[in-house]
């Protein structure tokens, strides 16, 4: 593809690495991306991709934009408080970047449809905030071989890994949701906003890194981080052959409505964040 | 092995590389860009930019009053 004079100007900055060029600046504005939840996570991730010309920009959230939200959403303005997030982030995502390709979906992302929805992205980002979706993202990209990226943040600490067909899931490291009544709300333990940002951001550069195979994505390595003390550590991440989506013998071969819909808090150190 | 012209007289940085590295896209391995530019920031950064990330610098010769022709092979 021939870039314009004003996309050469715009993606100057990526073009100008070696590791991206003219070839990477193709591949991203080819891209496929789907982002779940167009909340914390989900802003500073479409933010950044659309800035940076992802081909097609898929957005799934049921939500309307709430005041409590603004603290760290920051892709909804006050004047969007009410509005379906998906509208309001595909207005910023146009006023941003015109050449992106912006699918809205107003609903959530359900058993149902799943399948549907991700067969037409090439990388799936996890900005949901709660425990069921996210072991549901993660059973329907293992199932229909997608890569995807997962990412959590609670109160000051926040944790991501990158899946690609093959590599440690979600369920490798977390085998299933923790009990409801082992945790309370997400909205009673909060979240420091630029949280948010950070781990976002994470995970929009590894969406990049994706689809222009650039570096080593954030496989089989859980990174986490803790703003309190600006400490981060990589642990390893494993198959496990008994993994019930991605083991040997799975006992999960097809998609099952999330049993709780509630956002929950970390309160033993083997739940994953959220 | 084909050569190609690209002047970039008129670009500033960091566009001077930017189209620099977009001509170089289109050529095949082998092919040379000579490429006219002016003396000062451009002079010192795309030769030394190009050679960086890869590519072969064959010659620097003056072109004019205060241009230069950088000569890159892909």
């Amino acid at each position: 593809m021939d870039f314009r004079a004003d996309q050469i100007e715009r993606y100057s900055r990526h073009i100008l690495l070696q590791d991206i060029g003219v070839e990477g600046q193709e591949k991203i504005s080819k891209g496929k991306v789907l982002v779940v939840g167009a909340g914390g996570l989900g802003a500073p991730v479409l933010l950044y991709l659309a800035a940076a010309g992802v081909g097609r920009l898929g957005v799934i959230d049921g939500d309307v934009v709430d005041l409590s939200n603004l603290q760290r959403q920051v892709i909804h303005f006050t004047p969007d408080v009410g509005k379906p997030k998906v509208l309001s982030a595909k207005e910023k995502i146009r006023q941003i970047n015109p050449d992106v390709e912006v699918v809205t979906y107003q609903a959530f992302f359900t058993a149902e449809n799943a399948f549907d929805i991700i067969g037409g992205y090439d990388f799936i980002v996890d900005g949901t905030d709660n425990f069921p979706v996210k072991f549901l993202i993660n059973d329907a990209c293992v199932l229909g071989g997608k890569a995807f990226s997962h990412g959590g943040i609670l109160r000051f600490e926040g944790q991501t890994f990158t899946h690609l067909p093959g590599t440690a899931c979600y369920r490798c490291a977390f085998h299933s949701p923790p009990p409801p009544d082992a945790v309370p709300t997400c909205s009673q333990a909060g979240v420091l906003g630029a949280i948010a940002g950070m781990l976002g951001t994470i995970q929009a550069a590894e969406t990049l890194k994706f689809l222009t195979g650039t570096g080593d994505l954030l496989t089989d390595r859980l990174l986490s981080f803790q703003a309190k003390s600006m400490t981060f550590r990589t642990v390893a991440l494993r198959r496990r052959r008994h993994c019930p989506v991605c083991g040997e013998h799975p006992v999960i071969t097809a998609l099952h409505e999330a049993e709780q819909a509630v956002c929950e808090l970390k309160k033993n150190e083997t739940y994953p964040f959220i | 092995m084909a050569t190609y012209q690209l002047d970039i007289t008129r670009e500033h940085c960091p566009m001077t590389f930017v189209k620099t590295k977009i001509e170089l896209a289109k050529l095949k391995a082998g092919d040379t860009l000579e490429v006219l530019l002016s003396e000062g920031e451009p002079l010192e950064n795309v030769p030394r930019t190009s050679r960086e990330q890869g590519y072969d610098v064959l010659g620097i010769e003056p072109a004019g009053d205060r241009i230069y022709k950088v000569i890159i092979q892909k």
